[in-house]
């Protein structure tokens, strides 16, 4: 009697979700940065998306999602959820690596799944899976794209982002990438990946150097401040911005062709729905994802735009 | 000449430089003379320009600022309050395109709904602060949170944008100008020369003074110290709204990283010019100074490459308390 219904449960999980894992319920917690900026406000709704789409579609896993908006916040959220949410799996992006490090260990000591996207933890083989972005590609893809436009060499400016590693790989990895090209960086300053600052970099490259052939802005809400300073001087015809992450404005200037803006460089925000769908995995079938899941950067160009415009996200 | 335009109360100091007025002029004129002699682009046209007009939204609400801690106020939220509005401002004039059409009725509407969204702001703070008698403190980084939170709802963690159309238009309130003088420029110093007037000229000015400088006194001398105190916030709330006003035309857009730490900005700049940050003293033309000093330190950092960019912080951390020290030295504070 017990044996057939049992049976039967299994025979309905099958039939819903094609695994014969599906039943254990799972609560999967998710703890990501507040949207302070443009990225952080596509990566929230990227979340917000992912889970809305699982929850719909697997009836045994649930879901907490918590926004920190500073890194002892964050900690606290992951406490929190330890404590009165009992999860199975915490999928987090680390506001910094250092403050999280300690915490997140101690979720993966109580024997939780642990998935951490984007912001590695400062020590290694803490968590089950990886899944990041590669700001060495970032660097390099744009880079080379300098390299392509100018090979005759010239002289460009570049704005920073806020002083983190993120910043230190991307700029590294360009200079390295346009090394021995004759292209040569006049200045370099923090824009802190904000429209405002970049604006008022900007005003002051343009003050400072009287030849400017391009401008990497290595970021797009950057590139809105830099290419509105760049109008204001009137020197639209002098020089061309290359942005970065995706933002669905830049990439329709890109798609529409504009001379000023021909290119841009993917960082995509949705890689926490890639981290939060892997992780749902997990616990409604048996495929390994366990490991390191690398996100490329590519190259965005008049040709390929359209499969990188999405008019519906936030960034 | 130099002591009376300052401080009447305090006894003539004779022929020696008053450090308590000029110092913040001295170190103006100082960085002026630094800008000038590592960059000859420093006092260009355009460099002059830019400075000024970027100066103007902080220049703005740190005018109104100074009321505020004149009368032993302080209002932490102006930042966020300025994001707020601008986007609110650009929500309605976005959804007015489809009636209105594109033109300057759309402009005129968003600009008074600008004005109208800071009145209540400020209202609100001073009626928590004034009849609700919460700390300044406490009302004000409160309501910083709800301002900044609401802003980051409505652009739903991403950024609000001004349509296309509107925004040609309304281009020219932030890069055109007059006679060649940019119009934020033109109105920052208007609301300076109005805000210096009040303060020294007219009852409202006295009566700020006479609250931050003790309560009790006002109280008894018939000053009226809670309708003086929540005008003081009503008059900031209406300048952050003018200030978006210039704003919302440079980049046609706000989002949750809009106007942050404007709020320290306003208050460094007002006490860099002179005010006594326990209140009692005010004074509007110190604050353009120190908001002048604000802007030039983060310009000539960008024009000079003296340091690296991570010690720029650092920088204008140590210049900001020499300005301080400097017209602090040779006086007791009261």
């Amino acid at each position: 009697m017990k044996l057939t219904a049992l049976a039967g449960v299994l025979a309905l999980g099958m039939a819903f979700a094609g695994s014969a894992v599906a039943q254990e319920k799972a609560t999967i917690g998710v703890s990501i940065p507040a949207a302070t900026h443009g990225w952080a406000g596509g990566m929230n709704f990227h979340a917000q998306q992912t889970i809305k789409a699982l929850g719909e579609r697997y009836d045994n896993l649930e879901f907490v999602l918590s926004t920190a908006s500073d890194p002892s916040q964050q900690v606290s959220d992951i406490e929190d959820m330890m404590a009165t949410r009992n999860i199975d799996a915490l999928v987090v992006l680390p506001f910094e690596s250092e403050p999280l490090t300690g915490p997140v260990q101690r979720v993966k000591e109580a024997g939780k799944w642990v998935t951490v996207v984007d912001r590695g933890l400062s020590q290694e083989n803490i968590e089950d899976l990886y899944v990041a972005g590669d700001n060495t590609a970032f660097g390099r893809v744009s880079g080379e794209f300098f390299k392509q436009m100018l090979p005759d060499g010239g002289k460009i400016v570049v704005l920073r982002g806020i002083p983190t590693t993120i910043d230190n790989e991307r700029v590294e990895a360009f200079q390295k990438a346009i090394e021995g090209s004759g292209i040569e960086i006049l200045g370099m300053e923090h824009g802190n990946w904000n429209r405002d600052d970049a604006f008022e970099v900007m005003q002051d490259f343009l003050s400072k150097h009287a030849q400017i052939d391009a401008v990497w802005a290595s970021d797009d809400d950057m590139a809105v401040g830099v290419l509105e300073a760049i109008n204001q001087a009137g020197r639209q015809d002098e020089m061309w911005v290359l942005g970065g992450a995706g933002m669905k404005e830049m990439i329709k200037r890109v798609m529409d062709g504009d001379k000023i803006v021909p290119a841009d460089v993917t960082y995509p925000p949705a890689m926490i729905g890639t981290a939060i769908e892997l992780t749902a995995l997990r616990f409604v079938s048996n495929v390994p994802v366990s490991g390191r899941f690398i996100i490329g950067s590519e190259l965005i160009t008049k040709d390929n735009a359209e499969q990188f415009y999405y008019p519906d996200s936030p960034f | 000449m130099t002591v009376d335009s300052a401080t009447p109360t305090v006894p003539k100091q004779g022929f020696r430089i008053d450090f308590h007025v000029w110092g913040p002029v001295i170190a103006l004129v100082a960085l002026i003379a630094l800008g000038a002699f590592l960059n000859p682009n420093f006092l260009s046209y355009g460099n002059v320009t830019n400075v000024l007009a970027r100066s103007a939204f902080i220049g703005i609400i740190a005018v109104g600022m100074t009321f505020v801690i004149t009368s032993g106020g302080l209002d932490l939220s102006v930042g966020s309050m300025a994001a707020f509005i601008a986007g609110v401002m650009i929500m309605i004039m976005n959804g007015l395109v489809p009636s209105m059409g594109v033109g300057w009725g759309v402009i005129l509407v968003g600009m008074m709904v600008a004005i109208v969204v800071g009145l209540a702001a400020g209202l609100v703070n001073g009626l928590l602060i004034t009849q609700a008698r919460i700390e300044a403190f406490i009302v004000t980084l409160g309501t910083m949170g709800v301002f900044r939170s609401l802003i980051t709802w409505l652009a739903d963690g991403g950024t609000l944008s001004l349509d296309y159309g509107v925004r040609e238009i309304y281009r020219p309130v932030y890069y055109g100008g007059l006679f060649g003088v940019a119009w934020p420029i033109i109105v920052f110093a208007a609301v300076a020369i109005l805000g210096e007037i009040i303060m020294r000229k007219t009852p409202f000015g006295r009566h700020c003074a006479a609250i931050g400088s003790n309560e009790q006194v006002a109280l008894y001398s018939a000053v009226h110290v809670n309708r003086v105190r929540l005008m003081t916030y009503i008059l900031l709330g209406i300048l952050v709204g003018i200030a978006t006003i210039m704003y919302v035309p440079r980049l046609g857009s706000a989002s949750s990283s809009t106007g942050v730490l404007w709020e320290l900005e306003a208050i460094a700049a007002v006490i860099i010019g002179g005010t006594v940050l326990k209140g009692g003293f005010g004074r509007v033309w110190g604050t353009v100074v120190g908001v002048l000093i604000l802007s030039l330190i983060g310009n000539i950092l960008n024009l000079a490459n003296l340091v690296s960019p991570y010690l720029n912080g650092a920088i204008q951390g140590v210049i900001i308390i020499l300005a301080v020290v400097l017209q602090r030295q040779k006086k007791v504070e009261r």
